[in-house]
């Protein structure tokens, strides 16, 4: 069983240090992110103009289509759509 | 602190598959410190690389949650990708590493130390909300008496005495746990 006295729990409570808000916020969004991008690629899927554009030029066929997805929606685009 | 702070890892999984967004939140919140601690006091990692693999560890955990075999097991899981993307991140910069042994000792005893402070945290969810909030600001957060009494609108000079009673309750809910909770909450 391990022992703990106050002065080593106080030290341990020091080790875990609260990360940057915006951090853990980025990470709370990501099922919105991902419901965005699911959206995106699924459109892109049922539409071949659609995914044609992104092909072509990714950032101005989501600009034309009112789409304004976050970097990581975006990076992730790339990576698909830059592949096929 | 919510009611979703109270449920073991497992269960905690579990709201997640099924598409809880307040489960997702309190598991980014539960781990957060886990996985910050791991990336910039572990690997010492810049507050660039550690923000990416920070983004990314979560990322993976939001993907691939559903082929997690054993719910109880998102400690270790979050653990072993934790660390796997540090590695990566300090491969993919080619940082400079003099003498890798001594530093592989010091990473050991850092993450050792770290997955013990989790532990502790873990012990605090017993704890009341006072307790928890006093003992994260006095020790966490680094804030000062004066700076807790001004948020928390309590005396100043009841504050040591408080955190000195939080901490024997913690010491004792630490102690009566028969081993070091590893792979899960309950």
């Amino acid at each position: 069983m391990a022992t703990y006295d106050d002065e080593r729990i106080g030290e341990l409570l020091r080790a875990l240090p609260p990360a940057p808000t915006g951090w853990v916020e980025a990470a709370q969004e990501l099922p919105l992110v991902r419901g965005s991008l699911d959206a995106i690629v699924a459109r892109a899927e049922a539409d071949v103009a659609f995914r044609q554009a992104l092909v072509a030029d990714l950032d101005s066929a989501l600009a034309l289509e009112g789409y304004e997805p976050d970097r990581r929606v975006l990076d992730e685009l790339k990576r698909r759509f830059s592949a096929s | 602190m919510s009611q979703l702070s109270a449920l073991s890892d497992a269960e905690l999984v579990q709201r997640c598959r099924a598409g809880s967004t307040d489960a997702w939140n309190e598991l980014v919140e539960r781990f957060s410190r886990y996985v910050y601690a791991v990336c910039t006091r572990g690997f010492r990692l810049s507050e660039d690389d550690a923000e990416d693999v920070f983004q990314e560890v979560f990322t993976r955990v939001f993907t691939h949650l559903d082929t997690l075999r054993n719910d109880a097991a998102l400690r270790p899981w979050i653990a072993q990708l934790t660390r796997r993307l540090c590695l990566d991140s300090i491969q993919k910069g080619g940082r400079e590493q003099a003498s890798a042994e001594p530093l592989a000792e010091d990473l050991a005893a850092d993450l050792e130390e770290i997955d013990e402070a989790f532990t502790v945290r873990e012990a605090m969810t017993s704890l009341s909300d006072a307790c928890k909030e006093i003992l994260d600001r006095f020790f966490a957060r680094d804030q000062s008496y004066r700076t807790i009494s001004e948020e928390l609108d309590i005396p100043s000079g009841t504050i040591a005495s408080r955190i000195a009673r939080c901490l024997s309750k913690l010491r004792i809910e630490l102690e009566g746990r028969s081993e070091p909770p590893d792979v899960s909450r309950k």
